[in-house]
């Protein structure tokens, strides 16, 4: 018996990408569509992951093994429980413990840029006293100046967290600046960078625990206790910490973790990733309309092709192929320039940012899998309908 | 007699509509191997319907239509595309070559669906590309190219399979009558070499140059030169 009717793959492939090369304009065109689609959902998914890679990264150098010790309410009275003097000394004597430190809530002592200021514009910022040891336990860092060390604690210095230093219009720390706090000139010291595991210092004016106790009428509780110990322990440490820093009352203590918190940050963005993706879905959606719309066309158009490829001996099969690789290709072209469209986008946009870069390798395979579908059912109905195209009509059009 | 290419018997093809068309009513027909044939008719007498079933890419309501042998009405359509892809070779009134591509592989195109490799086809199209003397214009494209060479590329391309049988529908309708007459030349070359043609035309000029002639009219064979005595009309 004859030989069977046969199309290499290569061949295939030729002649689909044959009819795109014919028609370069439309063929870009109509790839468009996908492609701004495919940018859009590459970018989101790389711009979001760029920026949990940063939010990593931070974490990283900061350490996720800092817990927080706070007073929580009183439970008989309802009011602000406090924590004992010595709760810092009690918590430093556990075993896993490598460093502990802790500010303390000066109540009624607020900063004003100078004497002059309303009393009443207090900017929000309140006034703490802090341990010397503070920023190595919170892993905070000096932007100018210097810090609080034990030989500027017993003197009216401070030092100013990044937002009150903005907020008091302060760049300079060189012993030049004083501001009015508590009734009395403190000489500005240092100022210090956002501190992401602390945010609640950055709003704040840091002295002295001794100038606090003797100027100011601070009573000596300490209102935030900061603990690092080894990453395996943090657990261990965080089910006693209650007991250990309030022994009398440990149910109005707050433990908490705040890289937990910065991790949670990241984890709410998701919400507007999904909508994003979403709306990159609905351009993949368009685009494939685009793409069905010109295979249609195509198949009406070249009708005396499909009528000499069967006269030439092509089967059903084979024309549907053509058309249907046609297809898959027009989409493919657009996924490409949208991918690369997009890695230019989220890498750009981590450049304006100071992120790393970050491109998951799924969310290119999602995207070649996603333009294949598209080009699929895109194709599927003008595919089938230039094969159930009998010869002697397609033939006869001319 | 000699080995046969084509048997057409009691073979009928009506189009539905109002009214039907009938456009095939009974035709035999018998064509042996090496013959030139014309079929000869005005419009509408049947005789491209008479070529797409002949080439397989229509199907006869009844009667038997056998192709080299083949029974075509027992084949389905990856058969009946084997057929075409190896023993028809179809040449059309316009050319029907594809625009942007070279001589050399519009007619390599002639074996694209047999699964011979690229190099295999142009190898083959290269040799045949020289048998209808245009060695020299193989990598000119079709625009490139008078109409009389545009058609000659695709004799080229329904010969390059080495066709049991070549159905041209009106080779040189589209063409001057100096450019047909080359074409004519040409298939009358192919037949000296033992090619079996077939040429379909409404032209009595061109059909008289050719050694056989088939008449016909309304559906039917209305004169055949093989069977001068039996059919008086």
């Amino acid at each position: 018996m004859m030989h069977p009717s046969r199309l290499r793959q290569g061949d295939a492939l030729r002649v689909a990408g044959a009819g795109l090369k014919a028609r370069p304009l439309r063929a870009v065109l109509s790839a468009l569509g996908i492609a701004i689609g495919i940018a859009a959902m590459v970018a989101v998914v790389g711009i979001s992951a760029s920026s949990r890679a940063e939010i990593d990264q931070q974490l990283q150098a900061l350490g996720t093994n800092l817990l927080t010790v706070e007073p929580g309410q009183e439970l008989r009275s309802g009011g602000t429980a406090t924590l004992p003097a010595e709760s810092v000394d009690m918590v430093a004597r556990m075993g896993p413990v490598t460093s502990v430190s802790a500010v303390g809530e000066v109540d009624d002592a607020f900063v004003y840029r100078s004497d002059q200021i309303d009393e009443l514009k207090t900017n929000g910022i309140s006034t703490f006293a802090a341990r010397p040891d503070l920023l190595g336990a919170v892993g905070g860092e000096i932007a100018s100046g210097r810090w609080l060390d034990d030989a500027l604690a017993a003197y009216p210095t401070v030092v100013l967290g990044a937002t009150t230093a903005e907020r008091l219009g302060i760049s300079q720390a060189d012993g030049s600046v004083a501001v009015w706090l508590g009734e009395r000139w403190f000489t500005v010291v240092g100022i210090l960078n956002p501190a992401l595991l602390a945010p609640e210092l950055d709003a704040a004016a840091l002295v002295g625990w001794p100038v606090a106790e003797e100027l100011l009428g601070y009573d000596g509780a300490p209102t935030r206790l900061y603990e690092r110990s080894p990453e395996s322990r943090v657990e261990d440490v965080r089910a006693v910490l209650p007991a250990t820093a309030n022994p009398e009352n440990p149910e109005e203590v707050t433990v908490s973790r705040p890289s937990d918190a910065l991790a949670a940050r990241a984890a709410t963005d998701e919400t507007l990733t999904t909508l994003l993706l979403a709306l990159g879905g609905v351009a993949l959606l368009v685009g494939g309309i685009g793409v069905a719309n010109t295979m249609v066309i195509a198949v009406l158009e070249r009708r005396s092709e499909i009528g000499l490829r069967r006269a030439l001996g092509a089967t059903r099969a084979h024309v549907r192929i053509q058309f249907l690789g046609e297809s898959v290709l027009l989409a493919g072209l657009g996924g490409i320039g949208g991918a690369a469209l997009g890695g230019v986008v989220t890498s750009g946009f981590a450049a304006t940012r100071d992120w790393p870069f970050a491109l998951p390798l799924w969310a290119l395979v999602g995207a070649a899998a996603a333009t294949i579908l598209v080009g699929a059912i895109a194709g599927a109905y003008p595919a089938a309908r230039a094969a159930r195209m009998s010869p002697t009509a397609a033939l006869a059009t001319v | 007699m000699t080995e046969t290419v084509i048997e057409l018997a009691q073979v009928t093809r009506m189009y539905p509509g109002n009214p039907p068309v009938h456009a095939l009513r009974g035709v035999n027909l018998r064509v042996g191997r090496g013959e030139l044939v014309g079929i000869v008719g005005p419009s509408g007498s049947g005789k491209t319907t008479l070529l797409n079933v002949l080439g397989t890419l229509d199907r006869a309501d009844a009667g038997t239509v056998c192709i080299d042998g083949q029974d075509v009405s027992t084949l389905d359509d990856r058969q009946l595309s084997a057929l075409r892809a190896h023993r028809i070779g179809f040449v059309f009134q316009q050319f029907f070559l594809s625009p942007g591509v070279s001589s050399l592989d519009n007619v390599a195109d002639g074996l694209l669906y047999t699964g011979q490799p690229l190099a295999e086809r142009r190898r083959r199209a290269t040799q045949t590309l020289e048998r209808v003397g245009l060695a020299d214009r193989a990598h000119h494209r079709p625009n490139e190219l008078s109409g009389g060479q545009r058609q000659r590329v695709a004799v080229a391309r329904a010969l390059v399979g080495r066709p049991s049988l070549l159905l041209a529908d009106e080779p040189t309708g589209a063409l001057d009558s100096e450019s047909g007459a080359s074409v004519l030349e040409l298939l009358r070359e192919l037949h000296e070499d033992g090619t079996t043609i077939l040429v379909i035309t409404h032209d009595h000029d061109v059909a008289g140059l050719l050694p056989r002639q088939v008449h016909i009219r309304d559906g039917h064979i209305a004169s055949d030169d093989a069977l001068p005595t039996r059919e008086g009309r």
